[in-house]
């Protein structure tokens, strides 16, 4: 008879059969066998976070910079509550996660326990799916399957809820090689069909406008995105999420679209005859109201993995259910094949309409200003970084100027919470980055309200020697909630006021960091060629930046994608 | 989809979490025990029953979404409504019962319990044809259903 292993065993050996490098998490009462594992082994590196919320974002920036599934571990009761957060986050961006949580074990649970909460209850709505393991014999299999629906079709997180007795248990030890499961099938290939007629309406495009989001990041077709666009002369869009999908430097990137996109992006979009949309999801913030957008008649070829995707928000003419890169494959080899070429003389027109609209200059700010322009931070991190960093953001005006200024030629460089707006992300996530690329430069792009959400992280990066570069746009105002003010409430800044704000430069300081604040334009690239020459520090900075401005173009809430605010 | 404890919370938490309406639910482990059937019954526009069948697919745990109103189909729903029967009354509500092919399956000197089967309307054609006042309880378990003729929903 084979050696019988603890449940807590199991856990650590699926962990390190799945190649888990680093796990993320926070010991308490319900996972300390696993712990216990832990301690006992080397594969698999455990970073203690100040918070389970840090530590799921952690997890979910290692997942997004580097396309391995992120794990976290997290203790019953609070250790839960405080991870939700960060389970929603992934959730909403579809990053693949396994959070293992501990449970007060079996014969305790619906006693109201201590440390107890209905852990699969709370999550349900936020993960792709979870399991609570009653019974050690289901261990093994249950974290093959939680791994395997985390990272295949349309990603997300799944939960293991592991009960303190499931972990002290004993049972034989066999990782399942191979999932299969009746009710889970994942689609990767589309529709030969559907593809050749996508085809046809390209062929036939006379205004295209190729529109592309997370989808291609997290199906790693980036480089196949960029073929097909450049064979075909068409103009790109990225959503906030697909930043990076296609190289922000080309000239036929017309720059983000949506809410704060660029004028040219979202005419396109609103005046092209035929859209392709790849890997995106026609959400909210990025085409405003779908009734206004309706206004004009365009096709609509819709690619994207997960079916419920597809004409959820706005009907498409041509859905093809499949992995972006599978489809983008069949795509190219079609054209490639095809005698029918493009209309160029159409094609050429679009673009001097695009270009005309591109002279609208719409992200112009002023330059010569004596206040710091936090776009101009941006430019110069961009400039100092040569476009090589990962860059982290939290939530707010900040992320949109990052969005819009720092310019993504690669993918997995920008890592933001889009769908749930998660203010606290950043310097969490920016610690998962730099686990998942210890060479790689990770700037975190925040400011003085977000990053006090989960400042307490600084510990962390202290503790694991992270050289993080955090740039606080410090405009003393939750800033995009200032602006919504000045615009639709009347200039009422009712609360989004920051009082009472740290000393930056001493508290980066306090934690063992390089603090520093900078108050002239003139000596914001000179702060950060010093930042960044410091290789093994943290260095905190603080921007001490213009308090008035405010995000440029902007689309307001229910109006349509040309309908903009202009500078 | 798999007869697992928390398969059916998933299910109702879509409905709510989404906001589509559940009209009726049932479900009952099949003939395969590691597998239940749910009927539910919505209402809604074609798109957002399209929706609502793309939803439940995603679900990890359903393994197959069938619209039975695509085609023709059966539905059944069972009925025991305990009504006030004295005097007069017991004759002529044995009488409707028949009428309605109820049968009665309790009976006091007070009342009776008529167990009712057929579609939703004919249940409630028989609520209609019963006197308000004499209604003292009915219990409903919602409309099961499955296709006509030869189309089967099979894993």
């Amino acid at each position: 008879m084979s050696t019988e292993l603890t449940g807590a065993e199991i856990t650590v050996r699926c962990l390190q059969k799945e190649g888990v490098d680093y796990i993320f998490g926070y010991p308490g009462g319900a996972v300390l066998y696993i712990y216990d594992e832990l301690f006992k082994q080397d594969k698999v590196k455990h970073v203690l976070v100040r918070h389970e919320q840090a530590a799921v974002h952690a997890a979910d920036g290692y997942a997004r910079s580097s396309n391995k599934v992120g794990v976290a571990l997290v203790t019953s009761g609070p250790g839960v509550t405080n991870a939700v957060t960060g389970i929603a986050t992934a959730y909403m961006d579809s990053i693949p996660l396994v959070i293992i949580s501990g449970q007060v074990p079996t014969h305790a649970i619906g006693l109201d326990a201590f440390q107890e909460v209905d852990t699969v209850g709370i999550t349900r709505p936020c993960v792709k799916h979870n399991f609570l393991v009653k019974d050690v014999s289901e261990l093994a299999a249950t974290i093959k399957k939680a791994f395997y629906i985390a990272s295949t079709g349309r990603p997300g997180p799944v939960l293991v809820d592991i009960p303190k007795d499931v972990s002290q248990h004993k049972t034989a030890f066999a990782y399942p090689e191979k999932v299969s499961m009746r009710s889970y099938n994942p689609v990767t290939r589309g529709h030969s069909g559907q593809i050749k007629k996508a085809v046809q309406l390209i062929l036939g495009a006379k205004r295209p406008m190729i529109y592309t989001g997370g989808g291609v990041i997290l199906s790693d077709a980036a480089t196949r995105l960029t073929n097909l666009v450049r064979m075909l002369g068409f103009p790109c869009t990225n959503t906030l999420m697909g930043l990076g999908g296609y190289p922000a430097t080309d000239k036929q990137f017309v720059g983000m679209l949506g809410m704060h996109g660029t004028y040219e992006a979202n005419m396109a979009m609103q005046h092209c005859d035929v859209l392709v949309a790849v890997g995106a999801r026609f959400d909210d913030r990025v085409i405003g109201n779908p009734k206004h957008f309706y206004n004009e008649a365009r096709k609509i070829i819709h690619i994207d993995i997960d079916p419920s995707s597809i004409s959820k928000r706005v009907k498409v003419d041509v859905p093809i259910v499949g992995s972006i890169s599978d489809v983008l494959d069949e795509l190219m080899k079609l054209l490639q094949a095809g005698k029918d070429k493009l209309d160029q003389s159409a094609l050429e027109a679009w673009w001097t309409q695009i270009d005309l609209w591109r002279a609208r200059d719409c992200l112009k700010y002023d330059r010569a200003s004596t206040i710091i322009k936090p776009q101009m931070v941006i430019e110069k991190l961009y400039k100092v970084t040569k476009g090589n960093a990962f860059i982290t953001s939290d939530v707010g005006q900040h992320q949109m100027w990052a969005a819009q200024f720092y310019k993504f030629d690669l993918p997995r460089r920008w890592i933001n919470s889009g769908g749930l707006g998660t203010m606290g992300f950043g310097l969490p996530a920016a610690m998962g980055v730099q686990f998942a690329n210890p060479k790689g430069a990770v700037a975190c792009v925040t400011g003085e309200a977000s990053i006090q959400m989960c400042i307490q992280e600084l510990s962390t990066c202290k503790q694991y020697n992270l050289p993080l570069k955090i740039v606080n746009l410090n405009n003393r105002y939750m800033g995009m909630v200032r602006q919504w003010q000045e615009f639709f409430h009347g200039n009422r800044y009712a609360e989004s006021y920051m009082d009472a704000l740290p000393n930056f430069v001493k508290l980066a300081e306090s934690y063992g960091h390089v603090g520093m604040k900078i108050e002239q334009p003139g000596d914001v690239e000179g702060a950060l060629k010093e930042a960044f020459k410091l290789k093994d520090r943290l260095v905190f900075m603080d921007f001490i930046t213009d308090q008035t401005e405010n995000v440029f173009p902007m689309v307001p809430g229910g109006k349509g994608l040309s309908e903009m605010i202009l500078v | 989809m798999e007869n697992e404890a928390g398969a059916l919370s998933r299910v109702a938490g879509l409905f709510s979490s989404r906001g589509y309406n559940i009209e009726s639910l049932t479900v009952a482990a099949t003939e395969d025990p590691t597998l239940s059937r749910m009927t539910l019954v919505t209402v809604g526009s074609d798109d957002v029953v399209e929706q609502i069948t793309k939803q439940l697919n995603k679900l990890i745990e359903v393994v197959k979404v069938v619209d039975l109103s695509d085609g023709v189909h059966i539905e059944r729903e069972l009925m025991l409504i305990k009504v006030r029967a004295v005097g007069n009354d017991r004759e002529e509500i044995k009488r409707m019962a028949d009428i309605f092919r109820g049968r009665i399956i309790d009976v006091t000197d007070k009342s009776y319990t008529i167990e009712l089967t057929g579609t939703g309307s004919k249940l409630d054609a028989f609520i209609e044809a019963m006197e308000r006042s004499t209604i003292l309880e009915t219990v409903r378990t919602g409309a099961s259903g499955i296709g006509r003729g030869e189309r089967i929903l099979k894993i």
